[in-house]
């Protein structure tokens, strides 16, 4: 069945735009900023662990070990730097500095890397590749692995938020940072917290995103693009929204390019801008602030 | 606060709007759209064609400052309704209408198409606005680009211009942006003196608060990103005008955003000579260093970034800051008065 085929990869396309936008949800979630640069902090992993694949030859499971440390405390650091004083400077600051370091962190790698198309299928041997026969149906084992990543992100998130201490604070804070601060949560240390995650998913993310196609210094600002609307068609805050979104946006596009082609990422914002229009905003929309 | 005509005043204060620096810059505004209009007779058509550019970059940063400093509107996607004025132009002419009235009306069209598209962007608050025009801009692109008769992907060209020899094309199309830009600047002036540019000022520092106290907010801003919308397309048929070949890829391109940013940053978020400061340094700066590729965009995105953090208000702010220098009157200006005379400070009041 062609129909049901299309379904199930849309399913599994859905499950990399859910793990792209677990960082950004959460970055919106905890401390209302919406990071412009978040696509190309998944493209600066995917580089890392293609650096470290192709200079050490090492598996890119261990390379992925080693690089999301780095980029977590890559996120600590951007905290610091960039967002805590955009933060205070006023709502909009954080908008206009995310979206200076996207253009800074493309033409940085621009000039590194050069422009070219690269990829990580060559190194990840037969899982990239190989899918699994299921009546008539050809599902890919990288896809599966994408998705089920994506659930258990999602799911650790929730169990974090909901469960231990740190988490609780994260939510305190995203609640009211005044009144957090005021029972002795330190709100500076909870945010830079969950910046450090958001870039570490993010880059979790780009890892992905180097098995699955090619990337270059410009592929950021798409996958930010396809993020967002996975967030938004979802819901805003919402871990599961996040999820459900990703899949219909995911489905959407797979639709569109069995149409058509050319078609594949026009279908995707379609369904976005007709969410966006409808009259209650995401699917799963609860109170943003709930999380 | 906003003093009305009659807002009485007590210890020896008045408000004023045109104070006599602002009248004579008022002034010289008119005198440097004087000495413009006649510099294609002064000097050689790559200048005229540079000066084009200038000015293109002078709408756009004032578009885009409306929008982000007066309206608290961040857009990523104004290079949906540049592309729209680009590509509108195109398929005017193509359907046998002049080129420069084409331009107009491309530019006037991408208004008309801002309002059912801000009927749902305006839904959107911050972020979720900013990336949400991002998209729109994305899904014109697309659809220009399925389009064969307008080139596709490929790029096509403006063809009606030909009937000019180059020198007078430039003039032309010079005389025509000079105007556009007088008319959408003087149009963003008066917009912002009228109530409307308190109301949305009130709008951009506290929504709930302007709502409160009766701002019709979402007429408001519908009012300024149309207007912005219209300048951007005009923008875009202008651009295409100097260049005469325009690409998806070039019109509809994010780094429109980048380039807009980086002027309103420099210039002045939320002043409205600032951005034509950061228009001219951006211009310049281009100029300079436009062919050093890579680390060019990266100096624009840090000396952006370093812009909203340390001087939010951009060089002009720091200026007005130091100096009171209020060139253009906006907003108003509170005086002691020099003859403290109580009975007369209850008249005492702006002409505007």
């Amino acid at each position: 069945m062609n129909w049901v085929n299309v379904l199930v990869q849309g399913v599994l396309l859905g499950g990399f735009y859910a793990l792209l936008a677990c960082g950004l949800s959460l970055m919106f979630g905890v401390m209302r900023i919406i990071n412009l640069a978040h696509g190309d902090i998944a493209v600066i992993g995917a580089y890392l662990i293609w650096v470290l694949v192709n200079q050490t030859s090492i598996p890119p499971w261990l390379a992925a070990l080693l690089v999301l440390p780095i980029m977590w405390v890559a996120g600590y650091a951007m905290y610091v730097l960039l967002l805590e004083r955009s933060r205070r400077a006023g709502q909009l600051v954080p908008l206009l500095t995310t979206f200076g370091l996207a253009i800074v962190i493309e033409n940085v790698l621009l000039q590194v890397f050069s422009p070219d198309d690269h990829s990580l299928l060559s190194s990840t041997g037969t899982l990239a590749t190989s899918s699994i026969s299921f009546g008539g149906l050809s599902i890919s084992i990288f896809g599966i692995l994408t998705l089920a990543t994506a659930v258990v992100v999602l799911t650790g998130l929730q169990l974090f938020l909901s469960r231990t201490t740190s988490g609780r604070q994260m939510r305190a804070t995203a609640e009211d940072p005044d009144i957090a601060e005021l029972v002795g949560i330190n709100a500076r240390a909870v945010y830079a917290k969950a910046t450090a995650i958001a870039v570490a998913i993010g880059a979790l993310g780009g890892i992905f995103l180097a098995i699955r196609q090619t990337f270059n210094p410009f592929t950021g600002p798409t996958q930010l693009i396809f993020a967002f609307e996975a967030v938004v068609i979802g819901g805003f805050g919402s871990p599961w929204g996040t999820l459900l979104g990703g899949i219909v946006l995911g489905v959407a596009q797979v639709i569109g390019a069995q149409v058509n082609p050319q078609y594949f990422v026009l279908f995707g914002h379609l369904v976005f801008l007709a969410v966006l229009a409808s009259p209650r905003v995401g699917l799963l929309s609860r109170r943003v602030h709930a999380l | 606060m906003i003093h009305t005509r009659d807002a009485p005043l007590t210890g020896g204060f008045r408000v004023q709007r045109w104070t006599r620096l602002s009248v004579v810059s008022a002034l010289l505004t008119v005198a440097v759209i004087v000495v413009l209009a006649v510099a294609p007779f002064l000097f050689g058509a790559d200048v005229t064609e540079q000066l084009t550019t200038l000015l293109i970059f002078v709408i756009l940063a004032v578009m885009w400052n409306a929008l982000a400093g007066y309206g608290g509107l961040i857009s990523v996607g104004q290079q949906a309704f540049i592309g729209l004025g680009a590509y509108g132009t195109i398929f005017l002419t193509q359907h046998g209408i002049a080129p420069y009235l084409a331009m107009i009306l491309a530019g006037l069209g991408a208004g008309v198409v801002a309002v059912p598209t801000s009927l749902i962007m305006l839904r959107l608050r911050g972020g979720q606005f900013a990336i949400g025009m991002w998209v729109v801009a994305e899904v014109f692109g697309i659809l220009v680009t399925l389009d064969t008769g307008l080139g596709g992907g490929t790029g096509i060209s403006l063809s009606g211009l030909n009937v000019f020899a180059p020198g007078y094309r430039q003039a032309y199309t010079f005389w025509v942006t000079l105007a556009c830009a007088t008319v959408l600047l003087g149009v963003v002036f008066f917009l912002l003196r009228r109530r409307i540019g308190s109301s949305l000022q009130a709008v951009r520092d506290d929504e709930e608060a302007a709502a409160s106290l009766g701002v019709n907010v979402v007429r408001s801003k519908r009012v300024l990103f149309v207007v912005a919308a219209v300048g951007c397309g005009i923008a875009g048929a202008l651009y295409l005008a100097n260049t005469l070949f325009i690409q998806t890829t070039s019109v509809f391109g994010v780094q429109w955003t980048a380039y807009m940013l980086f002027m309103v940053l420099v210039g002045g978020l939320g002043t409205f000579e600032g951005p034509i400061i950061g228009a001219i340094i951006f211009y310049l700066i281009q100029a300079q260093f436009g062919d050093s590729g890579a680390w060019y965009f990266v100096g624009l995105g840090a000396t952006a970034i370093a812009f909203a953090l340390f001087l939010p208000h951009g060089i002009w702010g720091a200026i007005d800051r130091r100096l009171q220098l209020r060139l253009l009157p906006v907003g108003y200006t509170l005086r002691r008065l020099e003859t403290a005379e109580p009975a007369s400070a209850g008249r005492a009041a702006t002409d505007t």
